[in-house]
């Protein structure tokens, strides 16, 4: 039998099982003082009527704040689910169907870090393969929380970094340009606790202009060029 | 080569501020007022004067586009006019494409203004835009300069003092790439599962909660105030027929400075190459192949790709398409079986289930490849996945179906003796 690569995840998304211990821990939820404004906020983007419209972004603050609770990157417990579903006074099965169709939601615990390593063929091209092999150095397993709790794996579908590939999120910053040197240093840094610098790794470039300077728009570098004079 | 004053994404790598007093600096929301006393119908005359084309992928028309709207509001049941509304496709999701991340977190007040404009054109209440839920940090900075125009009375009632009220929320996604499907987007935009919509009726008749409803790419949007307030004479100056106005190119993989980079379109390929991206990696020689419009379209062999304009019929003659002019090149160290091989797992991975033969043939699809791959596989069966292919393209509701057979049948089409030997070597090594 061939082995399958890629999209190696998939096949183990589930919800997490219903049990009396899960129940017994988040039934309880509800917005904190914070998420009580922000998801009000959230609510009127939408006309009157359509809140349902407002399930995803919902999820995503409810995602957040059991991050929070929890220091990790945060998951989607059914109870917490159904304090949405209640919220926007929508069925539950809905609700449901919107956290598993998307691929941002966790629906297992993952790790305080989650790291996603973009697989798809253009940072495949440029290396995406020796990322993961750091990753798994580290102790990492796809779809699996890492032992110290600190680390979850999945190799995810183009992030849109492309012309700075090969990159990795974690959490909420992306990290660009990378090697296995430099991953293995970030990595080391988050795993003390430090806030490595989010983006490019390499020296001399600043977003994604060629690498070594910009071919265009070389006046913009150090003041905020006008062209119209030029038109 | 373009010049800098003609590029329109003057902070396009973000070494300036994109907040609003720095874009203001750039040109962005000069007199927006004026733009709009033109009025619908002569911004749309303009914008279609310019030949500006979806740069979404599809290459439609956006003038055309901006025009099916309906000029009367239509009424519902109970005799009430329904809104219109604008949705922007903020969901950059095709592998190679990574061009609408740098408006949104560099330029995105030429993007609001866009909306603004566009919105006006077209009638509509309010904008949607619908941003990626992996651009996290490109989110935050949009929701804070849509803040900004807000607090300036750029947009919001009376937007730029015109007498025309128009909101502009933001919508985060949450990882689909089927929701770039523009009916997907609007199921998403309700709170449901993006599995696209059957067409008829189209979104310009029932869109957005029924109403009527216009979904456009981010670049498309963004370029319109520019287009209005240099001439349609000025963007249509670039590029050949049909093809016209400036683009920004992707490029990455295998060339010596993969970069984002704004030209005028019909570039020849070699002189964006090289003009840009440092050359190839190892030199002209060691060019294998190039995916010319992001993944979804097929592959052109390096011989082939020599010299070729870059724009949607250049590539077009090639059997390809520019699509978001999202360059994937690959030199000879690439295994090009495991290149299009990924892509497939990408279509499987993506497929939103609701078509049978995209949700079942893009599984089938990949572990075919994945058998050519390692060349654990008989020869025939590279026919069958020529004949799998052809039972997918076409018969779904939505792109995705085609979008996962083309670019195996690209493969097949240019690398079969690739194939073929690989089976020949597995098959020699189990015989040895």
């Amino acid at each position: 039998m061939t082995k399958l690569e890629g999209a190696r995840f998939v096949a183990d998304r589930h919800l997490e099982p219903d049990t009396p211990e899960l129940r017994a821990r988040w039934s309880g939820f509800a917005w904190n003082e914070a998420n009580v404004a922000k998801a009000k906020e959230i609510v009127a983007r939408y006309p009157a009527g359509r809140q349902r419209s407002s399930v995803m972004p919902l999820l995503d603050l409810a995602q957040r704040q059991v991050g929070a609770e929890t220091n990790t990157q945060g998951w989607l417990p059914l109870p917490v689910m159904e304090y949405v579903a209640a919220y926007l006074d929508m069925p539950i099965i809905r609700v449901v169907e919107v956290a598993t169709f998307y691929f941002m939601y966790n629906l297992v615990p993952v790790g305080r870090y989650h790291v996603q390593v973009c697989g798809t063929t253009p940072c495949m091209l440029r290396g995406s393969d020796d990322l993961i092999a750091a990753c798994k150095k580290r102790g990492m397993h796809f779809g699996h929380v890492s032992d110290d709790g600190l680390w979850t794996l999945t190799e995810v579908e183009c992030m849109g970094n492309c012309a700075s590939a090969p990159m990795v999120q974690i959490n909420d910053d992306n990290y660009e340009d990378l090697t296995a040197e430099s991953l293995d240093a970030i990595l080391g840094a988050l795993a003390e606790g430090k806030q490595p610098k989010a983006g490019t790794q390499l020296k001399n470039r600043h977003t994604v202009e060629p690498e070594g300077g910009p071919t265009t728009l070389t006046a913009m570098v150090k003041e905020n060029h006008d062209y119209r004079g030029e038109w | 080569m373009l010049a800098d004053k003609d590029r329109i994404f003057t902070n396009l790598y973000g070494f300036q501020p994109w907040n609003l007093a720095a874009a203001k600096a750039r040109g962005d929301w000069d007199n927006t007022k004026k733009l709009l006393a033109k009025g619908p119908e002569a911004i749309v005359d303009e914008i279609k004067a310019s030949g500006l084309r979806g740069r979404g992928g599809a290459g439609f028309p956006t003038g055309m586009k901006w025009s099916f709207m309906p000029k009367e509001a239509p009424k519902d049941q109970f005799g009430n006019p329904r809104p219109s509304f604008l949705v922007i496709n903020a969901d950059e999701s095709e592998p190679g494409s990574c061009k609408d991340r740098e408006i949104i977190r560099h330029d995105p007040h030429k993007l609001i203004e866009g909306a603004l404009v566009a919105g006006f054109a077209m009638r509509a209440r309010a904008a949607y835009i619908y941003i990626r839920g992996e651009y996290i940090r490109e989110a935050e900075t949009l929701f804070a300069a849509v803040q900004e125009a807000y607090d300036a009375g750029l947009i919001g009632k009376n937007a730029c003092k015109s007498g025309y009220d128009f909101d502009v929320f933001v919508h985060r996604g949450a990882g689909a790439y089927i929701c770039g499907e523009e009916t997907a987007m609007i199921e998403s935009l309700e709170g449901k599962k993006g599995q696209p919509r059957l067409k008829p009726p189209f979104p310009a008749g029932a869109g957005l909660y029924g109403c009527p409803t216009t979904v456009n790419n981010v670049e498309s949007i963004a370029v319109a105030p520019t287009i209005l307030r240099r001439g349609a004479a000025w963007f249509s100056s670039f590029g050949r027929e049909n093809n016209k106005g400036t683009k920004l190119f992707q490029i990455s993989g295998h060339v010596n400075k993969p970069c984002v980079v704004e030209e005028a379109m019909s570039i020849p390929f070699d002189e964006l190459i090289e003009k840009h991206c440092g050359g190839i990696r190892g030199g002209w020689d060691n060019l294998l192949a190039v995916i010319p419009g992001g993944s979804s379209v097929p592959l052109v062999p390096a011989a082939m790709m020599r010299g070729v304009p870059m724009d949607f019929d250049g590539c077009k003659e090639v059997g390809s398409g520019l699509g978001t002019a999202a360059l994937i090149v690959m030199d000879k160290s690439t295994d090009i079986v495991r290149a299009i091989s990924r892509l497939s797992a990408f279509y499987k991975h993506e497929s939103c289930g609701q078509c049978t033969p995209c949700r079942e043939g893009t599984g089938w699809m990949w572990r075919v490849m994945e058998r050519l791959r390692t060349g654990d596989a008989e020869v025939d069966e590279i026919d069958m996945l020529q004949q799998l292919t052809k039972q997918v393209e076409g018969h779904t509701i939505c792109a995705l179906g085609d979008a996962a057979a083309w670019p195996i049948q690209g493969l097949i089409k240019h690398f079969r003796p690739e194939l073929e030997s690989r089976i020949a070597k597995r098959a020699e090594k189990a015989n040895a």
